[in-house]
């Protein structure tokens, strides 16, 4: 707890700006969400033949887990991409359900003979709605966006997967560094944030309960107005915001990706062009579409992830052949391959520094013949991965008594350490083999393709900007695998600032 | 001779296709008057109601109010000209006894003084200390108080017309009949039109000053309240029979009484 204290407050400015973007996203999240939501349920309230299906579909929509609804909006053009408005619509989509249904029960659940007095009195059907129907359900609808805004600030952690900030960033941060410090200073003020808002909008809710409302009720339901509409606002802001006037330089949710997301950052900074850091991106696919949409610029990828995850071609072992294929592929859709960093970032099958000593271990076929009493850790994309382990199964009849166990790559490390998985595919830079005393198995039947690292962007981007061509071919070769390794372990074991790394390094080359 | 304030002409009102809910229903009620419908629980009281507010429309025939057709009157006008008060109150739960009676005044955008001098002026009428209620929320009053601030709000804007149906069917017997005197104090002043409907005979004696007997969507008599008691009808009979007893009667040696004993015979 000490640790996370000292975090804060060494990451005072941070925090703030984080924590800021948190409040921001949600609320404007849950305003749209109400804005869109209450008039939904109005409407379905009025047809009940309406209300079933619109229920339904809201119902569907908060079954899909928000990592995967991420995914779904990749593609899609206007809300779709990496950024705030992506991360804004996928929480608008959660919180609509809570909000409908609450509006609709709370209409519902108007006595008749209220109702009938307004129409005998001669109300319009406005006039109803505005002095009877809306004030009587409105407890109802203020505890439907409760839950929105509640549910917002859990999902908006994981918003930070598509670069929309908020406190997700330590959370994933964390992860990546496996240091539970990192994590828990994202995951305690996000709690606390879903806590205080329960509580301020039970609140509010209580105060506008017919029988307690009062002058002080009314008030509270002017500042609540004027939440909304700002929210609205922020959220016309976002979604009217046009391209940037700079490069966004993106990264994958890893270590290594950070730190050379901001390598690419600060060598064209060096350069003098102005650029946008969005790191920390949810894996590859999530890469790859932002940078086909234009969300981001330019990022590293590596030649055999691109190869086999991005284009589905089949694996080569040759990597000037692999890496000439993919600049040809990546060409077809307008973006463009770098040369290469200089390092080749395979797969690395790991064990136990102890085990590989005490039984000989020394090929990925040494492990083989002792892999049916051992159980294995995977992250998720070496799951799925045409390069993956199906593959690596079948290459060195690799068996294991159950199915592996799929975990967070960065978590895994951890898992083989403590004993409670014995193998895990790795990467091969990665600082904590060394940290964690682990061993890489050689890949002696050569089944994993070359994975040079190198970035990849979007050729209209480099026309633009020919200095950033220039600027970014001057790391073509530098950063070799032990560099890298280096810098890995600086970042994952010493914990060192990633921007500090990423200077010493530009300003070793020349 | 002026127009009938509300007239029946040979309405029929069906709601599906085997349920007539009126036939063939003619009433004139005279301006001042008030006329108190009889009839067993779906006899099609509520409906005659919401056909004179154009709540509903009759299917043939047609309901005159003030000499115009409901099918022409808008609405909203009409509906504000006249005053309706449900068994259930129906008062606005989220609103102060004083907002509820101001609702059509707030609708018909009185000046704030205005409503507030009407809204005092009203409690008072119904018999509510205007500084003592005027505040209160409407699961504050008991069941009585809560009828008084309904009728109140029903002649918030002097409407000519007031629509009452089961107004005191939900009250003690006690509360009821302070409630019947009350109604008849505050008529002798605001002589509205009114009609009531309600399932109990006795209700209708103490208020109307006609009565009207309604069986199966059709109307059997509409008279004097002393016509009505002495009428031979058995539809009538059935409802003035199932008046209350009061067995005290018996005492007297003389012998029986011909037909128990109907209340009504004690009316002026």
């Amino acid at each position: 707890m000490n640790a996370v204290v000292t975090f804060w407050s060494s990451h005072r400015r941070e925090l703030a700006v984080l924590f800021g973007q948190h409040i921001v996203l949600v609320a404007t999240a849950t305003s749209v969400a109400v804005a869109l939501g209450v008039p939904l349920g109005i409407f379905a309230s009025r047809r009940p033949r309406v209300a079933a299906p619109i229920v339904a579909v809201a119902n569907v929509v908060q079954t899909i887990p928000s990592l995967a609804m991420f995914g779904f909006l990749l593609p899609v053009p206007l809300v779709g991409g990496v950024g705030a408005r992506a991360a804004l619509a996928v929480l608008i989509l959660y919180g609509l359900l809570p909000i409908v249904r609450t509006t609709i029960a709370g209409l519902r659940g108007i006595d008749a003979s209220v109702r009938d007095a307004g129409l005998a009195m001669g109300m319009t059907a406005g006039e109803l709605l505005r002095q009877v129907e809306l004030p009587l359900a409105l407890p109802s609808i203020v505890a439907g966006a409760r839950v929105a805004a509640v549910v917002g600030v859990g999902s908006a952690t994981i918003a930070a997967a598509i670069g929309a900030g908020g406190l997700g960033e330590y959370i994933y941060r964390g992860l990546s560094m496996v240091d539970t410090t990192v994590i828990l200073a994202g995951a305690i003020p996000a709690a606390l944030l879903a806590l205080s808002v329960d509580g301020a909008l039970l609140w509010l809710e209580r105060q506008l309960s017919p029988r307690r409302r009062s002058r002080t009720g009314r008030g509270v339901a002017g500042v609540a107005a004027a939440v909304v509409a700002l929210g609205l606002a922020i959220a016309i802001g976002v979604a009217s915001r046009g391209a940037p006037g700079a490069i966004v330089v993106g990264s994958k949710n890893f270590t290594e990706q950070l730190v050379l997301g901001e390598v690419v950052a600060q060598t064209l900074e060096r350069a003098g062009l102005p650029v946008v850091r969005r790191p920390n991106l949810g894996g590859t696919l999530i890469c790859d579409r932002a940078l086909l949409n234009g969300d981001i610029d330019v990022y590293v990828e590596y030649t055999g992830t691109a190869l086999t995850a991005v284009f589905h071609r089949p694996i080569r072992a040759d990597s000037s052949v692999v890496f000439e294929e993919v600049k040809e592929l990546y060409a077809r859709s307008g973006r463009t391959l770098l040369p290469p960093l200089g390092y080749n970032n395979t797969f690395a099958i790991l064990v136990r520094g102890r085990d590989a000593r005490a039984l000989g271990l020394k090929t990925i076929e040494d492990a083989a013949r002792k892999s049916t009493n051992w159980h294995a850790g995977f992250g998720y994309e070496f799951v799925e991965r045409p390069d993956g382990y199906r593959g690596l199964a079948t290459t060195y009849g690799l068996r294991f008594p159950e199915a592996p166990r799929v975990m967070d790559l960065t978590l895994s490390y951890r898992a083989l350490a403590s004993g409670q998985v014995d193998l895990i595919a790795g990467d091969a830079t990665a600082g904590l083999i060394q940290a964690l005393d682990l061993v890489q198995l050689e890949d002696n039947r050569h089944y994993f393709p070359p994975y040079d690292a190198a970035a990849v962007a979007r050729a209209e981007t480099l026309l633009r900007y020919p200095a950033a061509r220039i600027a970014l071919d001057r790391l073509a070769g530098r950063i070799s695998a032990s560099e890298m390794r280096a810098m890995n372990y600086a970042a994952d074991v010493e914990h060192r600032d990633i921007t500090a790394i990423a200077r010493e390094f530009l300003d070793r080359i020349p | 001779m002026p127009d009938p304030a509300i007239e029946f002409r040979d309405v029929t009102f069906v709601r599906d296709v085997t349920q007539r809910v009126l036939d063939g229903f003619t009433l004139a009620v005279e301006s001042g008057e008030v006329v108190a419908m009889v009839g067993r629980s779906g006899a099609g009281k509520t409906t005659l109601l919401r056909l004179v507010n154009r709540l509903l429309l009759p299917r043939t025939g047609s309901v005159l109010v003030a000499g115009r057709d409901t099918r022409e009157w808008e609405p909203i006008r009409l509906r504000r000209r006249i005053g309706y008060v449900l068994q259930e109150v129906g008062l606005f739960p989220h609103m102060t006894v004083a907002r509820n009676v101001a609702v059509v005044p707030r609708l018909e955008r009185w000046p704030a003084e205005r409503i507030d001098g009407r809204v005092a002026e009203l409690l008072e009428l119904v018999g509510l200390n205007a500084q003592q209620f005027a505040r209160r929320w409407p699961d504050e009053l008991s069941g009585g108080q809560r009828q008084r601030v309904g009728v109140a709000r029903a002649l918030a804007v002097d409407p000519p017309v007031l629509l009452m149906d089961e107004p005191f069917g939900a009250l003690d017997p006690l509360t009821r009949a302070e409630l019947h005197a009350e109604f008849r104090r505050i008529q002798a002043r605001v002589r509205k039109t009114v009609i009531i409907v309600t399932h109990d005979m006795g209700e209708a004696f103490a208020l109307g000053d006609r009565i009207g007997v309604l069986d199966e969507g059709r109307l059997v008599i509409c008279d004097r309240p002393g016509v009505v008691a002495a009428s031979a009808d058995v539809r009538v009979r059935r409802l003035l029979d199932a008046l209350p007893a009061i067995p005290v009667v018996r005492t007297r040696a003389e012998g029986q009484t011909d037909s128990g004993s109907a209340p009504a015979g004690d009316r002026p």
